[in-house]
């Protein structure tokens, strides 16, 4: 152990000089939301809770409480999370395993739509809510969010699709079963690894949506917390960056614990197949 | 049960890879399909479990058209090459699957386990997951699952080929066994020889989506009806030689041999030796040439004989002699187990 730090202290120093600006600002965020620094100063001088008010007491009247965005974010990300990954597990197993029709097509479309600047579509996106009366809902968000996040989920449930044997769907059938069986049977249950990070990765990707609810879904009934925030900031008569750094911490919490939790399965996403 | 294929053709897209072929199987007859890759074998055995769709011709199971039926209906058991193990599930429930796709009730699943267990002997593996089983083992459980739901005919596709070569030995035999005693009707797709000769009743060897030839290992080693077939069975293989025949067989300017009883041909033909049937240790006509390689076996060495026509000749020689190499030699040829082919390859 020693021995290694030692050699290795160059790219340690490295390490340490890139990322600490990064760490300097989260530890701020931290440290500003429960303390007050003096004016123009870096240095806490008081330790307080007031900044994190917002979360037993409304802020100011006009807006929705804390409680409620954030069941909204959760609905949001929650759901989108479980369209993407519903569709994901069907559609890429058609486009791997099954003969249709324009197959190649569609393959191409999918890597394209993949890595389109969704942000043009958003006139043509609004329109159609708008047409459909879904303009201003959670309900219209969602579905676009999650039909956004659909290429990706597909793309990747379609390599851990292809690196499950045929063996194992032929000896399937032979056995008996019908093909949706062996889907649901013996073959689902070969790409869980790539379905749980798929869950989690639409569920992050939701969480953090900014600018699809704010275009799509501004009133105050459909608000998410990066709107919210954004409301906090751009409230120009009095900018209370305590409370936003409060809040800003508060919709990070979530995010730190997927991470630390589900560390190891967000990794499979870029490992892809099963093992053994 | 008898399987009984007519006329079989399949095609991929615009390539066709089997034409009307037709295949006969008694009932409890264990039959290799035999041949190098490409020639179609797989493709047969997978036309038989129903995977792929036939497109011409038809498919008899006993008296019963399988032909179109899907490879859920058929009463096949398939041991695939990987073995195809369902990785998350134990043992027991790899072997209960096919039984709780028929909705068995759980005793009875439990049962016929059990039972089927015993007899791939893999009784104590049941609570194991297919990763924590070795080759042969795993190869077991494969069997297992093939056979438990009591299927009419087993269909092996080149089953040893992921098993080193002391659990091949091993497992060759085993799956005999299981065969005989189970009196199933099995297919074994292989590339290699040795298995097909030493498990099957009967071989076929494929070419170019063809059957060359079907009979007994032992009549297609001592008879083979074809430049072909005597050229892929036989291990070190056989030498073929180009001859002219006159009323004798005219190998160079330098070395004849005299025609072998009831055969009958004149021009340009192939002679074929084996290299157990040509040495010093045989009797009959003799060839001339000179040694040209010799390569030790321990209880026999191989040795290459060149012929003054440039011609090579390899006998099997039992270990223990003193030729060396560059030594002219005068060796015997066991004529009335050589083999004769005319020009488009058939045997004479």
């Amino acid at each position: 152990m020693n021995t290694s730090i030692k050699g290795n202290w160059i790219l340690i120093l490295a390490l340490t000089l890139f990322s600490a600006p990064l760490v300097i600002m989260y530890g701020f965020q931290l440290i500003d939301s429960v303390s007050r620094p003096a004016p123009g100063g870096i240095i806490p001088q008081e330790w307080e809770l007031t900044n994190w008010r917002f979360l037993w007491e409304p802020i100011d009247s006009a807006r929705p409480s804390i409680w409620r965005v954030t069941f909204n974010t959760f609905v949001f990300a929650s759901t989108t999370a479980l369209l993407v990954c519903a569709f994901s597990i069907t559609a890429a197993y058609a486009l791997s395993r099954l003969n249709f029709p324009a197959r190649r097509f569609f393959l191409a479309g999918l890597i394209m739509l993949h890595a389109f600047p969704t942000i043009t579509l958003i006139i043509a996106i609004f329109i159609v809510l708008q047409f459909l009366g879904l303009y201003d809902s959670l309900m219209g968000v969602i579905l676009v969010k999650a039909a956004l996040e659909l290429p990706f989920g597909i793309w990747i449930m379609k390599g851990f699709y292809d690196s499950v044997p045929w063996e194992i769907e032929m000896a399937g059938v032979q056995d008996g079963a019908s093909r949706f069986r062996v889907w649901w049977e013996l073959i689902l249950p070969q790409v869980k690894p790539g379905l749980s990070a798929l869950l989690i990765f639409s569920f992050l990707a939701g969480w953090s949506e900014f600018i699809l609810p704010l275009v799509l879904a501004p009133g105050a009934d459909a608000q998410v917390l990066a709107t919210y925030m954004n409301a906090v900031i751009a409230d120009d008569t009095r900018p209370d960056y305590g409370l936003f750094k409060a809040i800003g911490m508060f919709y990070a919490l979530p995010v730190i614990a997927i991470y630390l939790l589900f560390q190891k399965r967000l990794m499979n996403i870029y490992g892809g197949g099963t093992k053994g | 049960m008898q399987i009984k294929l007519q006329n079989f053709t399949k095609r991929f897209g615009d390539t066709t890879v089997i034409e009307d072929m037709s295949l006969s199987i008694a009932s409890g007859e264990m039959i290799a399909l035999l041949g190098p890759s490409g020639c179609g074998k797989s493709t047969t055995l997978f036309a038989i479990s129903g995977i792929h769709r036939i497109d011409g011709g038809s498919l008899h199971f006993g008296d019963r058209d399988v032909t179109t039926l899907p490879p859920q209906d058929r009463p096949v058991g398939v041991v695939f090459q990987n073995y195809a193990l369902y990785p998350h599930m134990s043992v027991a429930e790899n072997i209960g699957f096919p039984l709780r796709v028929q909705k068995l009730n759980t005793a009875e699943i439990k049962r016929r386990v059990g039972e089927m267990a015993e007899l791939v002997q893999i009784g104590n593996l049941l609570k194991r997951r297919p990763q924590q089983l070795s080759g042969g083992q795993q190869q077991r459980v494969a069997l297992a699952r093939a056979l438990v739901r009591k299927p009419d005919v087993l269909l092996l596709d080149e089953p040893l080929a992921n098993l080193d070569a002391k659990l091949r030995l091993e497992m060759r035999s085993e799956i005999r066994r299981l065969q005989r005693e189970t009196g199933i009707t099995a297919i074994l797709v292989t590339h290699d020889q040795i298995e097909a000769m030493s498990m099957c009743d009967r071989i076929a060897l494929m070419r170019d989506g063809q059957i060359e030839q079907i009979s007994t290992p032992s009549e297609m080693y001592e008879r083979p009806a074809s430049h072909y077939v005597a050229g892929f069975l036989g291990n070190p293989p056989i030498s073929f030689l180009k001859a002219e025949a006159n009323g004798k067989l005219m190998l160079g300017a330098e070395n004849s041999l005299p025609m072998p009883q009831g055969v009958d041909a004149s021009g340009p033909i192939t002679l074929g030796i084996r290299p157990e049937h040509f040495g010093p240790q045989h009797q009959g006509p003799t060839v001339t040439g000179r040694v040209s390689f010799i390569e030790p076996q321990g209880r026999e060495d191989l040795i290459d004989v060149t012929l003054p026509d440039n011609q090579r000749l390899r006998a099997i020689v039992p270990a223990g002699h003193d030729f060396a190499l560059g030594q002219d030699v005068n060796w015997q040829v066991d004529l009335s187990r050589t083999h004769l082919f005319n020009a488009e390859g058939n045997r004479l």
